[in-house]
């Protein structure tokens, strides 16, 4: 009996230890940050900096992050790769009032040693494999912006190359160095964070999408005050300088 | 004394809490959907291609299973070979892979840059970013229900009746399809729903490996992933959809092979 209610005890613990009750950790408040995919590099860098919390992030595509707050979810930290998202959950009372905090650019991804894209052209030609995010995530929205500028019958054959719609900078990615796909649209940061197994082939000035990326402080967030800071620090000082490591652009008007 | 109260209690206890937990998600997912948000999800057109992909690699894959997995499974069953027990494991690994490990394992296998890539390309095969791809992949990840739960029944099965038809001068290949398969079939469809099951709801490897596209390699569950974030209400709906169809076939085969089918064979398994 003592035994059943000693690992009853344990059990109980256990599933407490999971649940994530213990925000803080000794004097260390411990900040959630739901962040847009492509932001992992800039923020696994920031995070370890951050003096006033210990920071835990929850990377996916922007608008994954948005439907789990909309669902209840409570991060600290909302983080996306557009405004208009951030934008959304402030009209809809669920973030405080967001800010722009870094601007950055499309470009045609593909895979290091594949030679057979050299520019936007290509991407009409048949049998090019093409991958884009699905809609909804900044960076498949942003694709279809640029497509979208695109003459009707040239933009109409680049989507007819769509071979996956994925959900975050993450599958792009993937299949690009996985030699899956010839092609595909990323940000620049994204490529850098590949590390030479892809590469960039900058689009024409005309085609480039305003990138722009929001963050906010969600309402109810246990650590306030560090989330504040957090945002904060984005803006200026090591968090603005982990951007700019990553190749981050400032935010307009910065 | 005190302890043998309590015991039979914990168990009554332990099967509530466990039905509970098991039950809930599944039952907040129609208490959340109503059933005009049901019909109006099925109006969707690429909710409805989704299920139907869903539907025709979950079949295509199952038969394969089946055709290659029996024999297998006989075999596994019958014999003792060196290595038997190595091809065992081998056989359940994919179980305890997580699925996007496999769907990367398959890249690097037969992707356009792996192992057979190149030998793939030269006889035209496409698997990656193809409907072909998403059955490779629920293929992977689904066969080692089929086969373990198909093994158990071969090696449940009466040794005696088998003798007995081996001694009226029946083949092997002859007793196997005339006495074997009659006589193991409640736990083969069994193994087959337990299979089917797991490809219907195999997401990860197929994600990874073949992607995500509307009437192409978009099954039910990638669709479901995709309208999380655009349209809760619609994600909803579609999962309702997708757990009354499992559901509807975990009762059919049950109703069909009478009510030992799945729980007696897995207790024999």
């Amino acid at each position: 009996m003592r035994r059943l209610a000693a690992t009853t005890a344990a059990l109980a613990a256990l599933v407490a230890g999971c649940g994530g009750d213990d925000e803080r950790l000794g004097d260390r408040p411990r900040l959630t940050v739901s962040a847009a995919t492509s932001l992992t590099t800039a923020f696994e860098s920031y995070g370890p900096r951050f003096a006033p919390a210990t920071v835990r992030f929850n990377f996916a595509g922007s608008d994954e992050l948005a439907a789990q707050i909309r669902q209840g979810v409570r991060p600290d930290v909302y983080a996306a790769a557009n405004t208009k998202l951030p934008g959304q959950l402030f009209e809809e009372g669920l973030v405080e009032e967001p800010v722009r905090f870094a601007g950055n650019r499309l470009v045609i991804a593909v895979p290091a040693d594949s030679p057979r894209i050299a520019g936007v052209a290509d991407l009409a030609r048949g049998g090019v494999q093409l991958v884009i995010g699905a809609e909804g995530v900044p960076v498949g929205d942003y694709a279809r912006e640029v497509v979208g500028r695109l003459p009707p019958a040239r933009a109409r054959a680049v989507l007819a190359n769509v071979r996956s719609e994925e959900p975050d900078v993450g599958g792009v990615v993937g299949k690009l160095t996985q030699g899956a796909a010839d092609a595909g649209f990323l940000y620049v940061t994204d490529v850098k964070a590949a590390e030479g197994q892809v590469r960039a082939i900058e689009l024409p000035g005309g085609l480039q999408p305003r990138v722009q990326y929001g963050a906010a402080v969600v309402k109810g967030a246990k650590q306030a005050p560090a989330a504040r800071k957090f945002v904060e620090g984005l803006l200026e000082g090591v968090g603005r300088d982990a951007m700019r490591d990553a190749g981050f652009e400032p935010p307009p008007g910065a | 004394m005190t302890a043998r109260r309590l015991f039979p209690v914990a168990l009554v206890a332990s099967l509530g809490v466990a039905l509970v937990f098991l039950t809930l998600p599944l039952l907040a997912i129609f208490l959340e959907s109503s059933p005009a948000d049901l019909l109006a999800s099925l109006d969707d057109p690429g909710a409805f291609d989704a299920l139907g992909l869903s539907l025709k690699t979950t079949g295509v894959a199952l038969a394969v299973i089946v055709v290659l997995g029996t024999p297998a499974a006989w075999l596994l069953a019958t014999r003792r070979f060196r290595g038997h027990a190595l091809a065992v494991t081998l056989v359940e690994l994919p179980l305890v892979v997580p699925p996007a490990v496999a769907g990367i394992g398959l890249l690097a296998a037969v992707g356009p840059q792996g192992l057979l890539g190149p030998a793939l390309e030269e006889a035209g095969l496409e698997l990656v970013f193809q409907t072909a791809g998403v059955v490779v992949a629920l293929i992977f990840v689904a066969s080692p229900f089929y086969v373990r739960q198909a093994q158990a029944t071969f090696a449940a099965l009466d040794p005696e009746l088998l003798a007995a038809s081996r001694t009226l001068g029946a083949s092997e290949a002859r007793t196997f399809a005339r006495v074997v398969v009659p006589n193991a079939l409640p736990g083969l469809v069994a193994g087959g729903a337990l299979a089917w099951g797991r490809a219907l709801g195999e997401f990860g490897a197929t994600l990874v490996f073949a992607g995500s596209l509307s009437g192409v390699t978009q099954t039910a569950p990638l669709a479901i992933y995709e309208r999380f974030s655009s349209d809760f209400t619609a994600a909803l709906a579609l999962s309702a959809v997708l757990v009354a169809a499992s559901g509807a076939i975990l009762l059919g085969v049950k109703l069909a092979m009478g009510p030992g089918a799945l729980g007696g064979a897995g207790a024999r398994g």
